[in-house]
């Protein structure tokens, strides 16, 4: 039964995704004062791609055509972790908090070595600059993640979920630090303004598109699915880690519709957030990123030394 | 005693195998030894006579070179049955061996500590010697002759299982010198190139100066105890102060035949002028002996541990671990890279040991135990994937005539095994779940998360930052991985020889990274196998075990206990599994869309891509030398031909990059300025002239002599 409920979230999520990123168009479009696309467009797009065949560049060899379904894999094993509506499912003991920034440095390896197996100048490019990014988001993360896990003392997500639960609403400074890191590493690793712009294909500033420039039909697919995958996941993270009322923790239909609706609602108010940012802010220079990061670094580690410094029961 | 004679036999199997190898140029006396042998059967037919044929004028060097590498592989093999044994039966054996001085006989001892570590050591010298006939054959005799490469190997890794049974310090010292020596010969043994040579001389001096701080080290213990076993040292009885000064020099020691920076300079220079092999070998290996030598000294010699220590571990190993990677990402030269990324993963090992040892000096044996096997196991993990690397490597500059990664490229089609081998070794050192590297650090993660316990606020503060740049390291070792992969086998070929590069004929070598990288998967995914045996020296080491680790079944791993973190490899691989198998299938369950089309790349519609337009390594780095600059001195350089009306138009760019390490200008250059000035100093008495000579004899004898008198 619990890993039928595990099975059955993970789907969700994966199901989910593409309406959050049609939400978040729908919400950048209206603020921006352009018409709307359907918010099942992300849909759409997909199953379009799908039945597409897809174009290979000349020289590209397997590591191209079978990154997007590693990517895609390890980003659904990803979701498959983190407690979407429900705490206490099987498969959060399968993997921890750690491995699923393992999982995310899986996928991103194989993105990265996709671009630069097609041997051109973009794809070395964005390579390069995602790898730059990302060794500098990473630590970042863990930092954020680890101020949860301390005090938790567990590194299994869903454990500390419940315990931030138990705990009821206590103000935490070092959680305050840790989510902002949080928000701003997840910005940065969702290719997100300020860091990345989604939207565009202008050579000198694409970093995602750079790597996939050259991809088409259902390699395009899985690899569009996996990004809206991981920008729920981190919205997801955020919404249940530091504000994870809601969630359900039995596993009656009624505790699991209302988590179900509790998560739809948080995801959405940061979606409509992460619109507002992306209308107010221009995007950085590239080389303003490393400061942007070590900024997120930096509250992480604060975010830790405040929780062993203030908050540690010793 | 029945778990050291495999351990013995393969020490003598390596003796042999380098014996054997002196034969190479003494067919006929091998010959005639036959034949006097055949004459006591004068019965049988000359052709029927054993070992004759295999004697045969034309075939005898190839089959030289086999037999001595079987040798040192029944070596390997014995050596892991030996650890094996030693790990399942959880006791320690001692004996003594009647060589040596007459009153100092060698004392032998084997438990779990030096049985894991045999197991490195067998596991490496099995693959290496699957792989080393092919490698070796292509050695001109005149220039490179067998006899040496095979006499030195045979000799190193003997006196590596050597270091690991010594039982007291004057056998230790000899094994170590062993180890030592023979590994010189083996730097040296391309040595036409100067640079070989300095590189030789370089490590010899570094080996040299670090075995004297040893030989203090084991002094200090030994003043304060009666005897040089190790059993007496273990009794001394030492004033903190004395332990510290003796720790330092041990890590002193150690830590300049492990390579931690700053004293890891030798390293990148040893390292990738010796053959492929060897480097695997002393990459792999060697530096595990001087793990497991600092291991034996301040976890089992030195009685109490003190946390301060632990701090400076704590701090020279995240130092070695972050400056190991960012040298390596800045080297073009693919064997360097492998060397400094070794300095890394040394670094992550001494972080760990430096954790456990803080663990233990505040009484909590138990993580501390977490945290020797965190360590240890990394050791395990880094010499199968650090060997397989190598060897691809040595693979590499056979084919492609070059370890320059620049001029490689678009391999992946030449050389399909290859790559797909080597793509699992860069993925284990990237620490990607499901691969063996992840494991260990997952265990580091773990030990400092633990820092909750501790009282102390300094300790408290650093280990979190510690943790921070473990994560840094593992993110930017992904990156430098990524780059090696993608440079050398993916993309366009950049150069004639990548493009006209084949697959290794030898069906050895290739065999050898099958063998290392099955291994790095194998324990990727079954990690418990491992970690139930390195309770073991734990249980040695430390008296305490982890808690349920073995006691849960083979699926998960759960170090601290199930509340506290767990990790399942297994399901992980079925998750992916059937993630990967039903997109796969779903994906392209249309037939019309199944096949895919072949077009050429995207080239801004100006056409004409080439190989030259794609990444290099230097334009990969880019960012990371932008970020971290002061790391490295860097010496970049751009100049322009001119040419045409008053020079304005530009013909040729020249673009030259240096990137050095800063110990260099900062610590060496001091140290041998300062030596040739005291040198120079000394030299002033040397006038040249008899009489002054006479008169330093005549004073010395006076002082003597009042010495004497008092």
């Amino acid at each position: 039964m619990n890993w039928l409920l595990a099975v059955i979230q993970t789907l969700l999520f994966v199901a989910l995704a593409p309406l959050l990123s049609g939400w978040l168009k729908w919400c950048k479009c209206h603020l921006q004062n352009r018409k709307a696309p359907s918010l099942l467009q992300p849909y759409r797009d997909l199953l379009k791609l799908i039945r597409k065949q897809p174009v290979v560049a000349e020289h590209a060899s397997w590591i191209f055509t079978r990154s997007p379904y590693i990517i895609f894999s390890a980003m659904v094993l990803a979701a498959s972790v983190v407690p979407l509506i429900a705490v206490d499912l099987p498969t959060a003991a399968s993997a921890d908090v750690i491995v699923l920034v393992g999982f995310f440095a899986f996928a991103r390896f194989f993105l990265a070595l996709a671009g630069l197996d097609i041997g051109t100048a973009f794809g070395g490019m964005g390579a390069s600059r995602e790898m730059t990014i990302s060794s500098l988001a990473e630590p970042a993360m863990l930092m954020a993640v680890f101020t949860l896990t301390m005090t938790a003392s567990t590194t299994n997500l869903s454990l500390a979920i419940a315990h931030v639960l138990n705990e009821g609403l206590v103000l935490r400074p070092s959680f305050i630090f840790a989510m902002f890191a949080l928000v701003l590493v997840a910005i940065a690793e969702t290719g997100r303004v300020p860091v990345d712009n989604p939207t565009t294909h202008l050579e000198l500033t694409m970093i995602h598109e750079a790597m996939i420039l050259e991809y088409s039909g259902r390699h395009l697919a899985l690899i569009e699915w996996a990004s809206q995958l991981k920008l729920m996941l981190y919205g997801v993270l955020i919404a249940n880690i530091f504000l994870p009322w809601g969630i359900a923790r039995d596993f009656s239909l009624h505790a699991l519709g209302y988590g179900l609706l509790a998560i739809s609602g948080k995801l959405a108010v940061l979606a409509v957030c992460l619109a507002i940012s992306e209308t107010l802010v221009a995007k950085m220079r590239l080389f303003r990123v490393q400061e942007y990061l070590s900024f997120a670094y930096l509250l992480g580690l604060l975010g830790m030394l405040s929780h062993i410094i203030l908050e540690a029961s010793r | 005693m029945m778990v050291l004679m495999p351990a013995y036999a393969a020490v003598l199997f390596s003796f042999a195998s380098g014996l054997l190898a002196l034969m190479t140029h003494r067919r006929p006396l091998l010959e005639s030894l036959c034949l006097r042998y055949a004459a006591r059967f004068p019965g049988r037919q000359p052709g029927r006579i054993p070992l004759v044929g295999l004697l045969e004028e034309s075939r005898y060097p190839i089959r030289l070179r086999q037999a001595v590498f079987v040798l040192l592989g029944i070596s390997g093999l014995l050596a892991v049955l030996a650890g094996s044994a030693a790990l399942v039966s959880q006791s320690a054996v001692t004996d003594q061996i009647g060589l040596g001085l007459p009153w100092l006989p060698w004392h032998v001892r084997f438990d779990g500590l030096s049985g894991f570590f045999f197991l490195i050591v067998g596991i490496a010298v099995s693959a290496v010697s699957l792989y080393g006939p092919g490698y070796v054959q292509t050695y001109q005799e005149e220039k490179h002759p067998f006899a040496v490469l095979g006499l030195f190997t045979g000799l190193f890794v003997a006196g590596m299982l050597l270091v690991l049974l010594a039982d007291d310090a004057f056998f230790f010292m000899i094994a170590w010198e062993l180890m030592s020596v023979a590994s010189y010969f083996l730097v040296a043994f391309q040595h036409e190139n100067p640079a070989n040579r300095r590189a030789a001389f370089l490590y010899l001096l570094m080996a040299e100066v670090g075995a004297l701080a040893i030989i203090l080290g084991f002094g200090v213990l030994a003043g304060f105890s009666d005897g040089l076993t190790f059993d007496a040292l273990r009794q001394a009885n030492l004033s903190t102060g004395w332990a510290s000064i003796a720790f330092v020099l041990a890590l002193l020691g150690f830590g300049m035949k492990a390579g931690i920076v700053p004293i890891h300079v030798w390293l990148p220079e040893a390292h990738p002028v010796a053959p492929s092999h060897i480097s695997a070998l002393m990459s792999g290996v060697m530096l595990k002996v001087a793990v497991y030598g600092l291991i034996r000294f301040c976890f089992d010699l030195l009685a109490d541990a003190q946390w301060q220590w632990g701090v400076v571990l704590l701090v020279l190993g995240t130092i070695s671990a972050l400056g190991g990677i960012l040298y390596a990402m800045m080297q073009p030269n693919l064997k360097r890279l492998l060397a400094y990324s070794s300095v890394e993963n040394i670094g992550i090992i001494f972080m760990v040991l430096g954790l456990a040892m803080i663990f233990l000096a505040n009484g909590f044996p138990q993580l501390a135990a977490l945290g020797l096997l965190a360590a240890l196991l990394h050791a395990f993990n880094h010499a199968l994937f650090k060997n397989l690397l190598f060897l691809g490597a040595g693979i590499l500059q056979h084919q492609v005539h070059s370890l320059d990664i620049d001029s490689m490229g678009g391999l992946i089609k030449r050389m399909p095994q290859t790559s797909f081998l080597f793509l699992i070794g860069c993925m284990s050192i990237s620490s990607l779940p499901l691969f063996n590297g992840f494991v260990s650090e997952w265990l580091a993660f773990q030990t400092a998360l633990q820092v909750d316990v501790l009282d102390n606020g300094v300790l408290r503060s650093l280990i979190p930052v510690s943790a921070a740049a473990l994560a840094l390291t593992a993110a930017l070792a992904a990156a430098c991985f990524v780059k090696v992969f993608g440079l050398i086998f993916l993309g366009l070929p950049r150069s004639r020889h990548s493009e006209k590069a084949q697959e290794a004929e030898n069906k050895g070598m290739l065999l050898a990274l099958k063998l290392l990288a099955g291994l790095c998967f194998f324990f990727g995914i079954f990690p418990t196998l491992i970690i139930g045996a390195l309770n073991t020296v734990a249980k040695q080491l430390i008296g305490q075990v982890l808690p349920n680790a073995t006691l849960l079944s083979w699926m998960w791993l759960a170090p601290v206990s199930v509340q506290k973190a767990s990790y399942s490899p297994v399901l992980v691989l079925i998750g992916v599994l059937i993630a990967t198998g039903f997109t796969f299938w779903y994906l392209r369950r249309n037939p019309d869309t199944k096949s895919m089309r072949r077009s050429g790349a995207w080239d801004c519609g100006f056409g004409g891509l080439n190989a030259r337009m794609q990444y290099s390594s230097s334009a990969f780095t880019m960012p990371f030398r932008r970020i971290f600059a002061k790391v490295w001195l860097i010496d970049e350089q751009i100049d322009k031909d001119m040419q045409g009306a008053q020079d304005m138009d530009v013909a040729a760019i020249h673009y030259r990059l240096q990137v050095q390490d800063h110990s260099w200008p900062k610590l060496y250059q001091p140290i041998a300025h300062g030596i040739n000035a005291a040198a120079r100093l000394v030299g002033r008495i040397q006038t040249g002239n008899i009489r002054v000579y006479l008169g330093y004899s005549f004073v010395t004898l006076i002082v003597m002599l009042w010495v004497v008198s008092l």
